[in-house]
């Protein structure tokens, strides 16, 4: 039997070299100008400016706080409720957990503009109710937003629905035969909670404390629009500023570097979290998990969850509104004073508007299928384990993980804005960044779709001749249909979302959406930025909406730095 | 790209000038707006114009241009003056050449963009006669399209009249803490040109007790004004004044102050760049643009001050000269850049 030509060792190769491409030499790149100073020479200096200079000192230990705060608060709320919508009886617990998996459609940076329109100390639109309630004068606040602890609500606001989403997915998967053994033993409910539920499901909390804490950590756009005003750096928003005139690359390599070890160090920590969440289920088949009668305490348990769901959700999305129809945005419209010049200023005036959606678009779409594709042959390399050196593969598409969105931005832009590829300045190098930002969860995402999947049927597809791609293309792929196209608007969305990475490497010729909106709050046109965050909320809703229609599957949510 | 080697290479240019050679203006004869430019404009049917001046003002401006002549599209790139100069190094260090014409509030960009040789000369008529001969260069490459002032403003119904700052050393006032706005110097041109002339009049100290007056940091001096008419602060140390009065104009309640030390006056160079690729569709927009039809339409929307003597300052402001203002140094300014960020960075934190 004559072997037909079979290309899978110039895929791996391929595929290994454009992985070493979007990984590697960024990587490198930063790890070189870190120990570079301006001249080129070998030196420590960055990193001894790094951890004496109080201008670097300073945003470390805030960024620690307020990673630290953020990932405690998030576990406060996302604990309850995932338990309530999990565990319990209480009225409206499906749509509760539909709309807390869709406040993260809400980019971050958009929700810190929305809270800033909301709980600016004088003119914030809460104050302002608050004031005329209690008769508060006029120079007194009930919030402010432009403090530390402004800040770390807000970020807690958009990730705790992450953690939210481990733990009821977790306390889903319990098996529910724990608990009655415990309560025909004799246990209240309380204590049943308390002796079994809570110590199943502390793995994943503390799992869930990590991803917040990493993503606090590398989220750049809340800080830029909180914590500037209120007069501090976070470790992102200095690095960003290391781009600003007199650009000092070396240093904003060197302060990339503690958030990338940081981030693989947690993620290692995550990992063994997760890894110890195998203890809870041992054996056999698992009744449905009972549902705690809540009883009279169902009421205030729905308000409980509604008025964890404003924030994020009903509040931001009210002022963005307020603020789209009104000329100011701390006034509130009403049907005589509601105008439409924001919207004309922003469609019809501002030329940026269609440059920008364009872009926006075309790079959400290729990174998507792009990110896709590649995950799906990688997925399908590791899984089927096609070739030696499979393993590397499944390293380089994770490894991503490990890399802040706004790290990888300084990392392309050094090793891009030299020969031999020039890509600074094209929508190349945003592409290249969006598919290396979103290539883990996309392969995770396939990956285990591919387990799904029973070999036998491609090993048929093989023995009748066709070539592994052939296969692939013919028999797995469709199989994987639902998957992949999940896969395809996961990407979509988390790109159109993106603005770390985007701030650092755009130019004015390949300005996306994120970028427009940030450049526009840093001028203060909020009604603009209202018109925009709502188009943007407005594209992505119907995308997840499209996609869950086509593929059946629930989209599953994730952090996007 | 750093000043320092910027400034080194001017050393070498000028020493390169033969020893009491007479110094002859490099400007180019002034042009008219000719069909023939027209044409060529169109040919190319598009410009993109990098400017501070706020969206309100610039994109309306443009859309007049348009209308004007029909099947150009001018791309406004707005953005604060110090990051479009950090944008424009960092294109053209990448040999991007997307720019036409850029105009700055920082005059100092001029300097330094003029010397690496990256300015197209470029006069019209309109310059050469009714433009005062020390806003634009004498070899023609750059020319002062309006003039503004960074001012205090207040909000009237959050600060009585009677209670209100009558110059910057009143800002210090401890009744006015955390009542105050203030733009960030290493976003706008204006403010780094303002923040220039104020620590020359008042010194470094006056930033160091302005700084434990809890401001409220934005970036664009476009901001300060959005932020006092919504009532977010009280009082802004400075802003673009030309916002502060159209939103006054509009019915908001501000008052503008100008100092008892002084205002900040700011002029708002423009030039074509030699690189740039619809070369006559930039020609066009800044031959429109100082014309008297394009700086009346400046004017009437915003009226900031015109750099053409013949169009007459909005009625109902301030004449320009009846204004204590401080003096723009542009050179001074150049040389000033790097430690005015550094130290207002170190001082405010930000």
């Amino acid at each position: 039997m004559t072997r037909s030509l079979d290309l899978s060792r110039p895929i791996l190769l391929a595929v290994a070299a454009l992985l070493a491409v979007m990984i590697v030499l960024p990587v490198g790149w930063l790890v070189v100008y870190s120990l570079s100073d301006k001249e080129g020479a070998a030196t420590l200096g960055n990193f001894a400016t790094l951890f004496t200079d109080p201008t670097f000192v300073d945003p470390l230990i805030t960024t620690l706080i307020i990673a630290v705060s953020v990932s405690l608060l998030c576990c406060l709320i996302a604990a309850p409720l995932g338990w309530l919508v999990s565990r319990t009886d209480m009225p409206l617990r499906r749509s509760v957990r539909t709309l807390v998996m869709a406040s993260l459609v809400t980019p971050p940076f958009v929700g810190a503009i929305a809270w800033e329109m909301l709980a600016a100390p004088n003119s914030g639109l809460l104050n302002q109710l608050w004031r005329s309630i209690s008769g508060m004068p006029a120079d007194e606040a009930l919030l402010d937003i432009y403090s530390l602890q402004g800040l770390i609500f807000v970020i807690a606001c958009y990730t705790f629905p992450y953690v939210f989403i481990l733990v009821a997915n977790a306390l889903d998967r319990m098996p529910g035969e724990l608990e009655d053994a415990s309560s025909m033993l004799g246990a209240k409910t309380w204590d049943t909670a308390r002796r079994i539920t809570v110590p199943l499901a502390l793995p994943t909390l503390l799992a869930g404390a990590l991803v917040s804490f990493l993503q606090a950590m590398n989220l750049f756009g809340s800080p830029a629009i909180l914590a500037i005003p209120a007069g501090f750096h976070t470790l992102t928003t200095r690095i960003w500023s290391l781009f600003q005139f007199p650009p000092k690359p070396e240093l904003a390599a060197a302060a990339s570097l503690p958030l990338l070890v940081l981030t693989i160090l947690l993620l290692r920590a995550q990992a063994r979290a997760l890894g110890r969440r195998g203890y809870a289920v041992l054996g056999g088949k698992y009744g449905e998990p009972r549902l705690i009668r809540l009883g009279l305490l169902k009421w205030p348990a729905v308000a409980l969850a509604m008025i964890v769901l404003a924030m994020p959700l009903f509040l931001p999305y009210a002022a963005l509104f307020n603020s789209a129809f009104s000329r100011v945005a701390s006034r509130i419209v009403s049907f005589e004073t509601a105008t439409l010049h924001n919207f004309r200023f922003t469609f019809l005036e501002l030329s940026s508007t269609m440059p920008a959606l364009k872009n926006t678009f075309l790079l959400a779409s290729s990174s998507a299928t792009l990110g896709a594709l590649l995950a799906l042959l990688i997925a399908y390399i590791v899984a089927r384990k096609a070739v030696t050196g499979h393993k590397v593969l499944g390293f380089l598409a994770t490894a991503p993980l490990a890399i802040p969105g706004i790290v990888l931005g300084v990392g392309l832009f050094l090793a891009y804005t030299r020969p031999p590829l020039t890509l600074y300045g094209t929508l190349w190098i945003l592409l290249i960044a969006f598919v290396t930002i979103e290539l883990p969860v996309a392969y995770q995402q396939l990956s285990s779709a591919f387990h799904a999947v029973h070999p036998e049927l491609e090993e048929a597809g093989r023995m009748l001749g066709a070539s592994r791609l052939r296969t692939l293309a013919d028999i797995t792929a469709p199989l994987l249909r639902s998957a992949v196209i999940a896969t395809w608007c996961f990407v979509f969305v988390a790109v159109i979302r993106e603005l770390s990475a985007a701030v650092i490497l755009f130019t004015s010729d390949t300005k996306v959406l994120s970028v427009l909106i940030f450049d526009l709050k840093e001028s203060g046109d909020v009604g603009a930025i209202a018109v925009l965050s709502l188009t943007m909320v407005a594209i992505t809703t119907l995308v997840v909406a499209a996609a869950n229609r086509l593929s059946g599957t629930r989209l599953q949510a994730r952090p996007v730095s | 790209m750093r000043r320092r080697t910027l400034l080194a290479s001017t050393a070498a240019s000028t020493f390169l000038v033969p020893f009491g050679a007479r110094v002859v203006s490099a400007a180019p004869p002034p042009e008219q707006i000719t069909p023939a430019l027209i044409e060529a404009a169109k040919k190319e049917g598009k410009v993109s114009y990098y400017t501070a001046m706020d969206l309100s003002v610039a994109e309306p401006m443009a859309r007049a241009f348009e209308a004007k002549y029909p099947g150009i599209k001018v791309a406004v790139e707005r953005t604060g003056s110090e990051r479009l100069f950090n944008r424009i190094a960092q294109e053209v260090a990448s040999k991007i050449y997307r720019v036409d014409v850029a105009n700055s509030a920082d005059a100092a960009h001029f300097l330094p963009w003029k010397r690496q040789g990256w300015l197209q000369p470029f006069v019209t008529v309109d310059i050469a006669e009714n433009v005062p001969a020390e806003q634009r260069d004498p070899d023609g490459t750059w020319v002062n399209q309006r003039t503004h002032l960074s001012a205090i403003a207040y909000n009237t119904s959050l600060v009585k009249p009677e209670d209100a700052p009558k110059g910057f050393k009143d800002l210090l006032d401890p009744k006015y803490a955390a009542k105050m706005v203030k733009a960030h110097p290493g976003y706008s041109g204006t403010i780094m040109t303002a923040t220039q002339q104020l620590a020359q009049a008042l010194g470094w100290e006056y930033f160091e007790k302005l700084a434990k007056q809890k401001v409220l940091q934005v970036q664009s001096a476009t901001e300060p004004p959005k932020k006092i008419e919504a009532g977010e602060r009280a009082i802004a140390v400075d802003g673009s004044d030309y916002l502060f009065w159209m939103a006054k104009e509009r019915g908001a309640p501000i008052q503008v102050v100008h100092a008892v030390e002084g205002t900040p006056l700011i002029t708002n160079p423009m030039a074509v760049f030699k690189a740039a690729p619809n070369p006559n569709a930039a020609r066009l927009l800044v031959a429109w643009i100082m014309s008297a039809e394009g700086q009346q339409f400046i004017v009437d929307l915003s009226g900031q001050y015109p750099a053409n003597k013949l169009i007459k300052a909005k009625a109902g402001r301030p004449a320009l000269a009846s204004i204590k203002t401080f003096k723009e140094d542009p050179a001074l300014v150049e040389k000033q850049a790097d430690e005015i960020k550094a130290r207002y960075a170190k001082i405010f934190k930000v």
